[in-house]
């Protein structure tokens, strides 16, 4: 659809924009900066910040640039002396309500609010103080929720109902005692919140952070006693670098390389698991189809992944009616644990308890997995802490370590190999495109038609995605597949997954498996990952952990020569009674308030 | 009484409604409005847009389903004409709506009631119930239904209110769009006040001529008085517009005046030695109806300290400049009364509420500086000493 032109001036230069641009973007394309704080460019329009501000000739008051469109014939100023008079005070104002205990603070050095306030030189503190005494809640494992930080943005109000459909966090109050707040003022621990740390992700100053445990990390570390091992996460390894200023980028080897002088004694990875995952999940779903068409049986279909602690606890909350469908495999950092302090230990000769599991995670909800009551399979407390990619890029300048100049390293072995189908469980369709690699080889015998491997019907930011393999040819043992027309979905964002789950229990629509991947974009916009996030950022990412995937020699979970070795000498069969007992869990339904 | 206050009766009027109704039926849409344009209405709320020209915004607008809805969320500090007009003139408050409905093309109607005047909700019901059978009667599709704030003052303000409605909570939205393009549930809504919606009944009446010919250019016709206050005449009063603030005193003042707060909490104070020429209506100093007037026993300091509390509180607290800024406003008088900030202090917050007039979203942040300067300007040495 071609849209009407709009033609407008701003600061006296023409520009002529699409109808509907708002007054914002159009002074982008002149390159004109107008600051923001509550815009966001994954979210609605708010107009609550009033920073943007600009002068619109003929207009009474100052219109807020990134809720205004344009209109023929505007002649807009943007740092008129009205205009940054205006600015001036509304950043001052903030600040009066403002805990700026900056040189404490977690956010420090990229908090939007520091950022603003620094570039407009606000020494003279003119207001009278405002602020108002809170408590900070750290009910929640995953989520440190600061009010005396909160700038009332909404951002994160925003990105919990319309990005997340949950509405853990609300509007509450009004005037002066306006906040962002829970069901009832509940604890963050006690609501219907799901840990994704996508507020965190979008909140512009310190108000929300995630639960940090950097000093245990290091306790842990510098613990002679101790015996620590990490585990790194498939979508932290391309966007570590963020925290260094180097973009999205692969950077695999830097980051082990790192981890080693942080001193931890072995650097382990996740994607092991998530080969492992294939392999008991992949199972998993092929039992059900074989229960299902052959045995009549009952069975929970369609069959849901479960490696996204944060869809996890939507699912429970939400759709407590429909646990039975989740896979009942825990997720790739929960295998790693308890292998790591059972199989492992064993290999190494250490005794599980001076062991201590830390995992890196581009994830928040990961916080509050490791801490659920049944991650503890190995007898122990399977992972003792999780990191968010934050965290890790914390440590290593804390460190000292020059992130950019490390040469690339390897993982330690064993738990450190993995192939691209591990991978890819970072992005969006990354988990199904794996499991179809595997499952479609196994059924008959040759490789997933697609050129080289590449599922594409299954990539992509859409938020739902919908594709169909047809089984041919199978294998004999695999008859009962014969003609059978795999039909699977993918959602990523916890609003398109409630959308899928509203489809599939009406009946509207039918699958054999899909794939729900609590955060937007899967893992790579995970809510432990570097901030900001946006469109643009997310999609890098994903570009970066396909073409790692396309680098890596092996690219079937199934073919992971230490998964082959675990099956043998350990876990003897997938779905067998050790990986009950070490790699699966079972679900809680939950309320909603 | 004095003949330069000039008592007008068209509010409170019995009217066979149903008659004038029954001729606007059988009229066009855009004959309904050309009277209501001519006759210079404008929203007898505050704001004063021009009521025929939102009407006509309303009726240009192509829906499916447009909405008329009458802004009976009275909370505008000093101010009880509406209370009064839903308790004697309910029918033609109705009568207004379906004017409306008929103008703009809506067959829906909502009447958003203030949450403290519930007690309303007997009666008017009531009257909703014979005016849907008499509405048959005429052939004509239109319903009303009342949907009851819940005491917020914000929710006065036209896009709050749809909000509200909406069962969301009750924050201005930003604007455009308007209401009349996209207002409740997203479509074209025309919002008037109780007031406007029977003045724009009598004027299907009478025609456009007799109101335009009272009041002044900008001010046209009659208005709705809420006087309260030091004033032996505590009441609803029905005046022509355009009269002197002096002239309304020497009616209504208990010879001791000295000041008049003009628009409730978010108006104006004029100070005896400026009544002379402070006009009341759009050229002057406009009001949604509130006359408070203040006698020498009164300390402007309490005063402008209660406005701001209220608006402190009543603020949604969704804008920077507004909730902040109302707070800043208030302890700030209180810190220059202690000592603890210079008199010069006083300055800085007139900076301040220049930006909140410039920088907030809605009205309520425009106009909670009034009060503040009208009263720092005028008794500058009752806020310091």
């Amino acid at each position: 659809m071609s849209k009407y032109k709009v033609n407008l001036k701003i600061n006296n230069l023409n520009v002529s924009v699409d109808e509907g641009t708002t007054i914002l973007e159009a002074a982008r394309q002149l390159n004109f900066k107008i600051p923001t704080l509550c815009h966001h460019d994954d979210l609605c329009v708010a107009g609550n910040c009033r920073v943007c501000v600009v002068e619109q000739v003929g207009n009474r008051v100052l219109p807020a640039s990134c809720a205004t469109p344009v209109s023929e014939g505007m002649e807009v100023l943007t740092n008129s002396m009205k205009v940054r008079q205006a600015r001036k005070n509304i950043i001052e104002l903030l600040l009066s309500e403002h805990n700026a205990d900056c040189t404490k603070c977690f956010k420090s050095g990229y908090c939007e609010l520091q950022e603003l306030s620094n570039e407009y030189r606000t020494g003279d503190h003119i207001y009278l103080d405002v602020r108002t005494n809170n408590t900070i809640d750290i009910s929640s494992p995953s989520i440190e929720k600061d009010d005396s930080k909160c700038i009332r943005c909404q951002r994160c109000v925003r990105t919990c109902t319309e990005l997340q459909s949950v509405s853990a966090l609300a509007v509450t109050h009004k005037g002066k005692d306006m906040k962002i707040s829970t069901f009832l003022d509940k604890p963050m621990n006690d609501v219907v919140c799901t840990n994704c740390g996508q507020c965190i992700n979008r909140c512009p100053t310190a108000s929300l952070v995630e639960r940090n445990y950097i000093d245990q990390v290091f306790d842990a570390i510098y613990d002679p006693k101790k015996f620590v091992v990490v585990q790194t996460a498939p979508a932290t390894r391309v966007a570590i670098s963020e925290e260094f200023g180097l973009g999205p980028n692969r950077s695999t080897g830097k980051m082990v390389a790192a981890l080693r002088r942080l001193g931890f004694d072995k650097i382990l990875d996740t994607d092991f698991t998530a080969d492992l995952t294939i392999m008991e999940e992949g199972t998993e779903l092929l039992t059900r189809l074989k229960e299902a068409l052959v045995d009549g049986k009952e069975v929970a279909l369609p069959m849901m992944t479960s490696c996204s602690p944060g869809w996890i606890k939507f699912q429970e909350h939400i759709f407590p009616d429909m646990l039975d469908n989740l896979s009942t495999c825990k997720s790739p950092q929960q295998m790693f644990g308890p292998l790591a302090k059972t199989y492992y230990a064993e290999k190494i000769n250490k005794n599980p308890a001076d062991m201590v599991v830390v995992s890196v995670m581009p994830c928040t909800a990961k916080k509050y997995e490791a801490d659920r009551p049944e991650m503890r399979g190995s007898g122990y407390k399977d992972v003792d802490f999780v990191l968010t990619t934050r965290e890790l890029g914390r440590m290593i300048h804390q460190a000292g370590i020059d992130f950019e100049k490390l040469d690339d390293e390897k993982y330690d072995s064993i738990l450190g190999e993995s192939t691209g189908a591990a991978v890819i469980f970072g992005n969006t369709g990354g988990v199904m495109e794996a499991a179809l690699r595997t499952a479609y080889e196994i059924v008959t015998g040759r490789e997933v038609p697609f050129a080289n491997l590449n599922i594409k019907p299954v990539r992509g930011m859409e938020g739902i995605k919908e594709a169909s393999v047809k089984i041919k040819d199978v294998k004999s043992e695999w008859s009962f597949l014969e003609g059978v027309e795999l039909k699977v979905a993918i959602a990523h964002g916890l609003s398109n997954a409630k959308l899928l789950m509203n489809k599939v229990k009406s009946g509207e629509a039918n699958y054999h498996f899909i794939e729900v991947m609590g955060c937007p974009g899967g893992c790579i916009g995970g809510g432990g990952q570097p901030i900001p996030t946006n469109m643009e950022i997310r999609k890098k990412r994903a570009a970066a952990i396909y073409e790692e995937d396309e680098h890596l020699a092996l690219r079937k979970s199934h073919e992971n020569p230490e998964v082959t070795e675990i099956y043998k000498s350990f876990l003897h069969e997938p779905l067998g009674h050790r990986s009950h007992d070490l790699l699966h869990t079972h679900y809680t339904p939950r309320k909603r308030y | 009484m004095d003949n330069k206050i000039k008592k007008v009766d068209l509010i409170f009027e019995k009217v066979d409604y149903l008659e004038i109704l029954d001729r606007s039926f059988k009229r066009t849409q855009d004959e309904i409005i050309l009277d209501v344009i001519d006759s210079g209405l404008r929203g007898r709320g505050g704001a004063g847009f021009p009521t025929g020209l939102k009407w006509k915004f309303a009726k240009n607008e192509e829906a499916d389903q447009k909405y008329v809805i009458c802004n009976a969320d009275e909370g505008e500090p000093g101010t009880f004409k509406d209370r009064e007009i839903l308790t004697q003139a309910p029918e033609k408050v109705l009568a207004g709506m379906a004017l409306c409905g008929k103008a703009t093309g809506a067959n829906e109607g909502f009447i958003y009631l203030r949450g403290e005047y519930n007690f309303l909700l007997p009666s008017l019901n009531a009257t909703i119930d014979k005016f849907h059978k008499q509405l048959k009667e005429l052939k004509f599709d239109f319903t009303v239904r009342i949907k009851s704030g819940s005491g917020a003052y914000v929710c006065g303000e036209e896009t709050a209110l749809m909000e509200s409605m909406e069962g969301k909570r009750g924050e201005p939205r930003n604007k455009p769009p308007f209401p009349t393009t996209a207002g409740y549930l997203g479509k074209p809504t025309s919002i008037n006040n109780v007031e406007t919606l029977v003045f724009a009944l009598m004027i299907a009446k009478e025609g456009p001529t007799k109101f335009r010919e009272m009041g002044t250019f900008d001010s046209r016709g009659s208005k709705v008085f809420s006087v309260s206050g030091d004033t032996p005449k505590a009441g609803i009063y029905e005046l022509e517009l355009g009269m002197s603030l002096e002239d309304f005193v020497n009616e209504f003042g208990d010879g001791d005046t000295k000041a008049v707060q003009i628009g409730g909490a978010s108006g104006f104070c004029v100070a005896r030695k400026h009544f002379k020429e402070t006009v009341i209506g759009f050229e002057g100093i406009p009001t949604g109806g509130s006359m408070m007037l203040f006698n020498s026993s009164r300390s402007m300091y309490n005063i402008l300290n209660d406005y701001l509390e209220f608006f402190e509180e009543e603020s949604c607290g969704q804008c920077t400049p507004c909730r902040v800024g109302c707070q800043q406003l208030l302890k700030g008088i209180e810190a220059v009364k202690k000592g603890v900030r210079p008199p010069a202090y006083l300055d800085d917050l007139q900076k301040l509420s220049e930006t909140m007039k410039l920088a907030s979203k809605c009205g309520l942040g425009q106009s909670a500086p009034n009060p503040f300067n009208s009263i720092i300007n005028n008794f500058r040495e009752e806020i310091i000493y």
